[in-house]
């Protein structure tokens, strides 16, 4: 597929995106939209993974690391300002910071892949150990207490710019939630057409070769993580929102899996693959427990060894490979009519001239 | 008068792996513009020679000057910014990239939008893959991911470039283009090429080093050395003895 073919598609999507946000509140109600605005939340954090992993080649275990931080962040700093707009800052310059001092020591200590994945994978845990021990009133930054494994409850939600009078209701807090997910979506599309982005691409393809062109592989990876810790943060920032509550099980391990299944499911290598392997998966989870004969967890594990059997790369490549496949027969069938008709033209040609 | 420094000179530079030693002191200097080749049997220290020189390997002992600035021990991608580009002995390029954003990525680096575009399309050119620029690497064959090397290293403009077999896996036509294009380049700029084959090598050669258990053995004139006994002994043996 060409490259003008793909953008077409690309931008396509995002009017496709902005039109289902655009109408959502008409066609759901409150409890559908509130669960979709979860989706997006959560859409966002794939989308973080699916970012660093398919395009940095960092597979991080932890990334719910990043979105946790991000929570409690706009948690404690809503209910120190009770203003979200400063929090929702927060949110994502905490993980960010997090992340930076992280990936430093990480990339700069040339830590293997396979390591990168263990220590993220603890750094969550300790995380996960610390917020679930800090019960008690000596645990209070400003006014906000943080509960311990009780968690921070009744957080103040998302407020118009500085005016913390105007709360969203529920329709607004889904545009914002859906309408920040597009905004990330394009961000990352613009990015990866940069310079920097296509360096990093290249990082990712053989980082050898690109020190060896002058590219510093430490300093490309490190921007790359602390932009996905980033975006991780403002998801929990969208997360907290949605529920008005953070607490310590936003740092278990089970979610940290189920992003890398997402990604698995909808694709790794693609910006959509996570964000549709979310919401599928998260869709499907929620139906299934609206019922009582399937334990979910099952369901999602069968799910993902067909997937791995047999649909390796995932959905949206899956889909891209079939459309390139179709789209090259069309041409391939229009080209060698053409050239039929031309024969036609030749042969009729001496007719018509004599 | 000051004498002008060697554009590249190692001193008693030596790698250990354990108890092996791949480099043992090896003294080595190169002047500006020349063209130097390298031979030696497999196992003779060239590679690792080389992988020190671009900071893929850290010397155990020795120092390595370029343009009398010490590099050794210094990060790989310093060194390709002071100038050192390579070819590496198994390609080492973007296999899920297309040809064109391969020699893209060696060009913008230090350049403009569209003086980047400008030399990716000279180097197409040179390297005859024009054609192919639209292909994934991963699915060319052998000799033209070579070539797609070569054209990395030469749209990053180095004012070195060290090719660790250049001709291996190619056709005869490709290897007499690969030296036409490397005395094209020494017209501008220094090389040092490690080669195997020894038609290439009196194409292309002026003077030749000789690697021998991790020392050099031998530098001389191409002529002189082929002629040598002690090189026919290690190395050329059956070939050029004949």
């Amino acid at each position: 597929m060409s490259d003008t073919v793909k953008l077409s598609a690309q931008i396509a999507a995002v009017l496709v995106a902005c039109i289902v946000v655009a109408v959502m509140p008409l066609y759901a109600d409150l409890f559908q939209l509130m669960q979709f605005t979860l989706f997006a939340s959560m859409a966002v954090l794939a989308l973080s993974l699916g970012f660093i992993w398919g395009f940095g080649g960092i597979l991080c275990f932890g990334q719910t690391a990043f979105f946790g931080l991000g929570a409690y962040a706009y948690a404690v700093a809503a209910i120190n300002y009770g203003d979200s707009t400063p929090a929702i800052l927060c949110a994502v310059i905490v993980p960010a910071l997090f992340a930076l001092a992280l990936g430093y020591f990480v990339f700069y200590g040339r830590i293997s892949d396979v390591y990168l994945g263990v220590i993220t994978l603890t750094v969550t845990l300790i995380l996960f150990n610390v917020f679930n021990s800090t019960a008690g009133d000596e645990y209070t930054i400003g006014t906000a207490r943080l509960g311990g494994f009780n968690g921070m409850p009744a957080v103040p939600t998302f407020n118009m710019p500085f005016d913390p009078t105007a709360i969203l209701y529920p329709e607004d807090s889904w545009y914002v939630t859906g309408g920040a997910l597009i905004a990330i979506y394009v961000g990352l599309r613009l990015l990866l057409r940069s310079r920097f982005g296509r360096v990093a691409i290249a990082v990712r393809e053989n980082e050898t070769r690109a020190a060896l062109l002058g590219y510093d592989p430490r300093v490309v990876k490190l921007w790359v993580f602390v932009l996905g810790g980033a975006i991780a943060g403002m998801g929990g920032a969208l997360y907290v929102n949605w529920g008005a509550f953070v607490g310590p099980t936003i740092f278990a391990l089970s979610l940290s899996a189920e992003i890398i299944i997402w990604i698995c499911i909808g694709g790794l290598g693609t910006l959509i693959g996570p964000i549709v392997g979310c919401f599928l998966i998260q869709y499907l989870v929620s139906q299934i427990g609206s019922q009582q004969s399937f334990n979910s967890n099952l369901v999602l594990g069968a799910i993902l060894i067909v997937f791995v059997l047999l649909l390796p790369q995932g959905l949206v490549p899956t889909l891209r490979n079939l459309v390139a496949a179709g789209w090259y027969r069309v041409s391939e069938r229009r080209r060698e009519t053409g050239h039929g008709q031309s024969r036609q033209m030749t042969a009729g040609q001496p007719v018509g001239a004599e | 008068m000051t004498k002008i420094p060697p554009l590249l000179e190692t001193r008693n530079l030596t790698m250990r792996f354990g108890g092996v030693l791949a480099n043992d002191g090896v003294n080595f200097s190169l002047g500006e513009m020349e063209l130097r080749c390298l031979i030696g049997p497999n196992g003779a220290g060239k590679s690792t020679f080389f992988k020190m020189l671009t900071g893929q390997l850290t010397p155990s002992e020795g120092t390595i000057r370029f343009r009398d600035h010490p590099i050794d021990g210094h990060p790989s991608h310093e060194i390709a910014r002071l100038g050192i580009g390579i070819k590496t002995q198994i390609p080492n390029v973007f296999n899920g990239l297309s040809v064109r954003e391969n020699i893209w990525l060696a060009a913008q680096r230090k350049t403009t939008r569209n003086a980047a575009r400008q030399i990716v399309d000279e180097v197409l050119e040179r390297i005859m893959l024009k054609d192919l620029a639209g292909a994934i690497v991963g699915q060319l064959s052998h000799g033209q991911r070579q070539w797609v090397e070569i054209g990395t290293v030469l749209a990053a403009e180095p004012e070195l470039i060290l090719l660790d077999e250049p001709a291996a896996g190619m056709t005869d036509e490709e290897t007499e283009r690969t030296a036409e294009i490397i005395h094209e380049i020494n017209k501008t700029r220094a090389l040092i090429v490690v080669e195997h084959d020894m038609e290439f090598i009196k194409m292309i050669a002026k003077t030749v080093t000789v690697f021998h258990q991790g020392r050099i053995m031998l530098e001389d004139n191409v002529e002189a050395v082929l002629a040598d006994s002690r090189v026919r002994d290690v190395y050329l043996g059956k070939k050029v003895a004949a």
